[in-house]
């Protein structure tokens, strides 16, 4: 029997569910640690962008509106998904050789159990039962941002990439994801699996491509409600001053942070009152 | 070069030699009307399909777009046919297409207001002095299936009311079982009850099943005097397409380039992205010339267009995406 070729696949986005190539048909290679060939990545454009910002903001209503419990089975599936697919996973980090990938995959997995659990956890803690001098009751009620667009952590680190998208998810915000340009695809490969997890189009959208190009665009996005600026690198500063145009929520993690900062980071706090007794 | 600068050099505009002298055919019975119409040569429905995909393919950049999509604005009939219309959901129309932006004063206005023959008053208040047109559909519409009587009644209510211009909707059944004289002689009633007002005869071509009924139907509204035609009622399942587009402007133009006569042409429903639209307007120019590309003889039936155009002549302007609740929601 002849020796079997190569079927090496091309890496392509993820926009409403679906897995479309960049609409600008461009491309790049991604390398290993040490400069070999590993795969064909989509190169996104600013049409890509726009075409995830809409089907986020689509997907918006009908993701705010789902149960907690709901979406938390989803997110919960998601992490069974990915744990049946631990190995194949942890051959796509690509990360200095000290690193071990088979942690980080178990890691990211945990994390995403550990945000499905705060699903129905939010509103409680974060919500609550205001005292009033009046016969009324007056809640505070957690609500999601809208669209959230994160940069993933440049560092590909799978752990990074599970919070710069599911504490927004969790909270009920729909999510723009720009990948790490040198180290996407255990990432990708990870959002992939949404397709196997119930998670409706669109909740969850992820480009690849280059920062420097996609960073204005997203940042000046007026439909964007809130920026996760984890990988946002040095132009961190820049992007934030673009988001301030638009009023965006933005997030920037801070050595030793609280894990739940994060979760905060995207939530509005409606306040409602009602009368008492009926 | 159209003064629109939608083509860049003056040798890409279609220019159509027009008579000066403007006369339309007259005919004495139904039977002379129908020999007309089958000396008509058939469309090509393959040709046609393939350039529109190949007229498509163009695309409008950067101050050229701009031009464009400030041209379709003018263009647009900005319409409301609701069986639940309310006084007051006219008045935010007519607002709205008085100003479409009022974050910006040199956004052009809409061509007119469409609303049902009741509310034309009301329109007609809320436009006094802006420019904009009102337009009434009328004739027992949409399905335009009562006694001639009762939709001449319809049409002069709406011109006593203060209608600029009447959409009117032919018989569909009568001029597919071949009463092509019927319809013939709606139009022309109808055209004399308009007195002033424009007429635009609507053909419902989602309804005529094929192309050469479509090209039939055109030339028929056209000789019996019609000042627009258009596509559709917006209330069946298939509306303007590029397809059926294109079969009516190349009518028009040979109609005009036969009588002498310009006649406009108007595409409703289903139109409401930019892309579309620019398309629309690329079609006109390679087809009728840039003559057409005005609202005196060019038109756009929709509503959701309108907020589309507007975001896209924002981003041009602030070169970031918008988001859509700046524009006012219908």
């Amino acid at each position: 029997m002849s020796e079997r070729l190569d079927v090496k696949k091309t890496y392509k986005l993820l926009i409403k569910g679906q897995f479309p190539r960049s609409e600008s048909g461009r491309t790049y290679e991604v390398l290993d640690a040490r400069g070999a060939f590993l795969a064909n990545v989509a190169r996104a454009s600013r049409k890509d962008v726009r075409e995830a910002v809409l089907a986020a903001r689509g997907a918006q209503p009908g993701w705010s509106a789902a149960s907690a419990y709901l979406k938390g089975q989803i997110l919960y599936r998601w992490a069974e998904m990915a744990e049946s697919r631990r190995r194949d996973l942890a051959d796509l980090v690509i990360s200095p050789e000290t690193h071990d990938a088979e942690r980080d995959v178990a890691e990211a997995i945990d994390r995403l159990v550990w945000y499905a659990g705060w699903t129905d956890k939010v509103a409680q803690v974060y919500g609550g039962a205001n005292p009033v001098a009046g016969p009324y009751f007056n809640f505070s009620l957690p609500r999601p941002c809208g669209v959230v667009a994160s940069f993933a952590p440049p560092s590909g680190s799978l752990v990074g990439w599970v919070d710069s998208v599911a504490a927004a998810l969790c909270t009920g915000n729909t999510v723009l994801s720009l990948l790490s340009p040198s180290r996407p695809l255990a990432a990708f490969a990870l959002a992939e699996l949404t397709a196997t997890s119930d998670l409706p189009p669109g909740v969850l959208n992820v480009l690849t491509g280059d920062p420097g190009e996609l960073g204005e665009v997203i940042a000046r996005h007026e439909d964007v409600d809130g920026l996760d600026l984890t990988g946002g690198d040095e132009r961190g500063a820049d992007l934030a001053e673009w988001a301030a145009d638009s009023l965006k929520r933005t997030y920037r993690p801070h050595e030793g942070d609280d894990p739940t900062r994060r979760l905060r980071a995207f939530i509005d706090t409606t306040t409602v009152w009602h009368t008492v007794g009926y | 070069m159209s003064e629109l600068g939608l083509t860049s050099s003056s040798t890409l505009e279609r220019v159509i030699r027009v008579p000066s002298v403007e006369r339309r055919p007259q005919f004495a019975d139904e039977v002379q009307l129908r020999r007309a119409l089958d000396h008509l040569s058939g469309v090509d429905a393959v040709g046609v399909a393939h350039r529109v995909g190949k007229l498509a393919t163009r695309s409008l950049k950067t101050s050229t777009k701009m031009r464009a999509i400030d041209v379709a604005l003018s263009m647009i009939d900005l319409t409301t046919l609701e069986g639940a219309d309310t006084p007051g959901r006219v008045a935010s129309l007519c607002a709205k297409a008085r100003r479409p932006d009022p974050e910006d004063p040199t956004t052009p206005a809409a061509a007119a207001v469409c609303v049902y023959p009741d509310l034309v008053e009301d329109a007609r208040r809320h436009l006094v002095g802006s420019g904009v047109a009102v337009a009434s559909v009328a004739t027992a519409f949409p399905s335009g299936r009562a006694p001639l009587a009762v939709k001449l009644a319809d049409v002069a209510a709406a011109v006593e009311a203060g209608a600029d211009e009447i959409d009117m909707v032919i018989d569909r059944g009568a001029f597919l079982s071949g009463r092509v004289g019927q319809v013939f002689d709606d139009i022309v009633a109808v055209k004399a009850a308009c007195r002033d007002a424009h007429l635009k005869v609507i053909l419902e071509t989602g309804e005529l099943v094929t192309l050469d009924n479509v090209k039939r139907a055109s030339w028929l509204a056209m000789w019996a005097g019609a000042d627009f035609i258009k596509t559709s009622t917006g209330k069946v399942s298939v509306n303007a397409t590029p397809t059926v587009g294109l079969v009516m402007l190349e009518a028009v133009r040979d109609f005009a380039e036969e009588t002498g006569a310009l006649v406009g042409v108007k595409m409703a429903g289903g139109i409401r992205t930019t892309k579309d639209a620019l398309r629309y307007l690329v079609l006109v120019n390679e087809t009728v010339g840039g003559r057409w590309l005005s609202p005196d003889l060019f038109r756009f039936g929709a509503s959701s267009l309108m907020n589309d155009l507007l975001a896209q002549r924002r981003k041009q302007q602030i070169g970031a995406y918008v988001r859509p609740e700046r524009f006012s929601g219908d």
